[in-house]
């Protein structure tokens, strides 16, 4: 009786401490695995830095190009004032609107597309002349149509990203492994509950990456609305871009770039998150 | 006849045919291209007999299972499926990467419009019966080929039919893997009334398993040969009775396949 409950102990006592060191080793494999994932891009932004560094150290257009200390300078001060946050709110809300809208419109034209076939014949290969057009094409026709105005910006937005978003949905539905499907209908899925439990689950991978795409298209189309069609007493990132322009402000604008270009980069990787995600719960990741 | 002690043998009250082939054939494309996979086949299978299907690869086996099935249409002939509920479990398990094992069991339940707790419930027991009880949060690809074998064979018990199509289910497995599921599959086969129809290239794995074993030729495929299983369960893979069997078939098939090569 004792002897058993001090090899239950015992055990019990090697179990906890096998806990905790599996504790102590998975927090040192998450710090490893971030600092994995950190050093390469610490490093390029080094290389970046640098190399700006350089070139405006060996005197090339002197007197307009700044340098990487007085822009992250002027960066720091325009992060302290109210105008700089309240043009990225501005941009921001343009930005989750438009996309919504976006995903919205290419998710059903996407649907409709990938079920009906007449539908596909005489659309299917619209949206991907669509997808191939400069968005900053359009504005000219949205101007004339919509104003000066932020719906103009807004349809050239949905232009800009809804066709990869269709076409993302569309590429996973006509992908969807054939064995799955006859997995499906000999399990008496029909029509719609075979759509609704294995074709669209079957194409959320294809459908984020569309999703991704959609984005960057949506972003530049933003962007490139901002600088055109400015609107009075709104700031916006494109706003505060064409007053450096007109300023000639060169560090105030690259500073501005520098702001445009992390917001992008920290909404793709968003994107990458909820792709690795998915890749690790359906077992295609690669470790 | 002393042929076989399985239970569920042709039960004399119910219709005695399960499933009927009668001249059935199939011919994929047309003109130059076309291909024709399956040559004027009859078959009748009683309900409860195991009856396997063996050839060598391309003769048709796999298109023949899809017509029983219901996925393709008879080119001629006539395909007929008492009761009408057709199960199919396919080499590959076919499970649906984003569903745990309980979800893929669930999934087939759904299409019979249970509810939910009624859904949950019965897949637990299901996955019981297969011996993955405690497996049911996994993702298919947490689990070893084996357990998705036994996940998809899960899931077409599911289904609650009353023929079972099996496509090479357990081609990919090891050896040992597969004698195990053999037991298992004899052991779900005794308890209920399932008619099935197993297909594989292995001879003896059909001796193994079989009350029947159809031989199919290449190109066209046709039935060349019935042959009845006069072996008492539980069979072993290795006992003296079915290697016997099985060099007979073997000798069958070689002479078709000489025959054919020539
Ligand atoms: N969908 C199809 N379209 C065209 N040819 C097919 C199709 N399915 C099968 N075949 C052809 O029919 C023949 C039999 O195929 P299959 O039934 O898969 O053979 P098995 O399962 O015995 O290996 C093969 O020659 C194959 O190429
Ligand atoms: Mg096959």
């Amino acid at each position: 009786m004792a002897s058993d409950s001090a090899a239950r102990g015992l055990v019990m006592l090697e179990a906890s401490a096998q806990l905790q060191d599996a504790r102590g080793s998975r927090l040192r494999a998450r710090a490893g695995k971030a600092w994995a994932a950190l050093w390469p891009k610490a490093l390029a932004i080094a290389i970046v830095l640098a190399g700006w560094q350089l070139i405006h150290l060996s005197g090339w257009k002197k007197d307009i190009f700044p340098g990487p200390g007085a822009t992250l300078a002027n960066l720091w001060d325009q992060l302290h004032t109210g105008l700089l946050w309240h043009a990225i709110g501005t941009t921001l809300q343009r930005a989750v609107v438009g996309f919504g809208l976006a995903v919205l419109i290419g998710s059903v034209v996407g649907a409709l597309v990938s079920r009906i076939k007449p539908l596909r014949a005489a659309i299917g290969s619209l949206i991907t002349g669509l997808q191939t057009m400069p968005s900053i094409a359009w504005f000219p026709f949205a101007i004339i149509l919509f104003g000066i105005s932020t719906t103009a910006i807004m349809f050239v937005i949905v232009l800009g990203a809804a066709p990869s978003i269709a076409n993302g949905l569309i590429a996973g539905v006509d992908y969807t492994p054939p064995t799955l499907l006859r997995a499906g209908k000999v399990m008496g899925l029909r029509r719609l509950s075979l759509y609704r439990y294995l074709i669209l689950p079957a194409s959320l991978p294809a459908f984020v990456a569309g999703l991704k795409q959609g984005w960057a298209f949506a972003w530049r189309s933003l962007m490139a609305g901002e600088l055109l069609v400015v609107i009075a007493n709104q700031p916006s990132i494109g706003v505060l871009l064409s007053t450096d322009q007109d300023q000639a402000d060169m560090v105030s604008a690259t500073a501005i770039i520098i702001v445009i270009l992390v917001i992008g980069i920290v909404v793709d990787s968003l994107f990458n998150v909820a792709n690795g995600a998915i890749r690790r719960r359906w077992g295609l990741a690669g470790s | 006849m002393t042929l076989i002690e399985r239970q569920a043998r042709p039960s004399q009250g119910k219709a005695s045919v399960s499933v009927r082939l009668a001249g059935v054939s199939k011919v994929f494309g047309r003109g130059s291209s076309a291909v024709r996979a399956l040559d004027r086949i009859s078959l009748q299978i009683a309900p409860g007999e195991f009856v396997c299907l063996i050839g060598a690869s391309g003769c048709g086996k796999s298109t023949l299972l899809s017509l029983v099935a219901g996925l393709e249409q008879p080119t001629a002939g006539e395909v007929t499926v008492g009761g009408g509920k057709v199960a199919f479990m396919f080499q590959e398990a076919a499970l649906f990467p984003w569903l745990t094992a309980a979800g893929n069991v669930e999934l087939a339940l759904r299409a019979h419009g249970s509810a939910k707790a009624e859904r949950q419930r019965r897949a637990a027991e299901l996955l019981e019966l297969v011996h993955l009880g405690g497996f049911g949060g996994k993702r298919p690809h947490e689990l070893s080929g084996g357990m998705r074998q036994r996940v998809s064979l899960a899931r077409a018990l599911a289904q609650d039919a009353d023929v079972l199509l099996m496509d090479e289910p357990f081609g990919a497995l090891d050896a040992m893997t597969r004698d195990v599921l053999h037991d298992e599959l004899d052991r779900i086969c005794a308890g209920r009334d399932l008619t099935v129809l197993f297909v594989t290239h292995n001879v003896r794995e059909a001796v193994r398993l079989g009350d029947r074993v159809v031989v199919l030729s290449s190109r066209p495929g046709r039935v060349i040969e019935d042959f009845d299983v006069p072996i008492g369960r539980p069979r072993r893979i290795d006992s003296a009775a079915v290697a016997e069997l099985a060099a007979r078939i073997t000798d069958r098939l070689r002479e078709e396949m000489s025959r054919h090569g020539k």
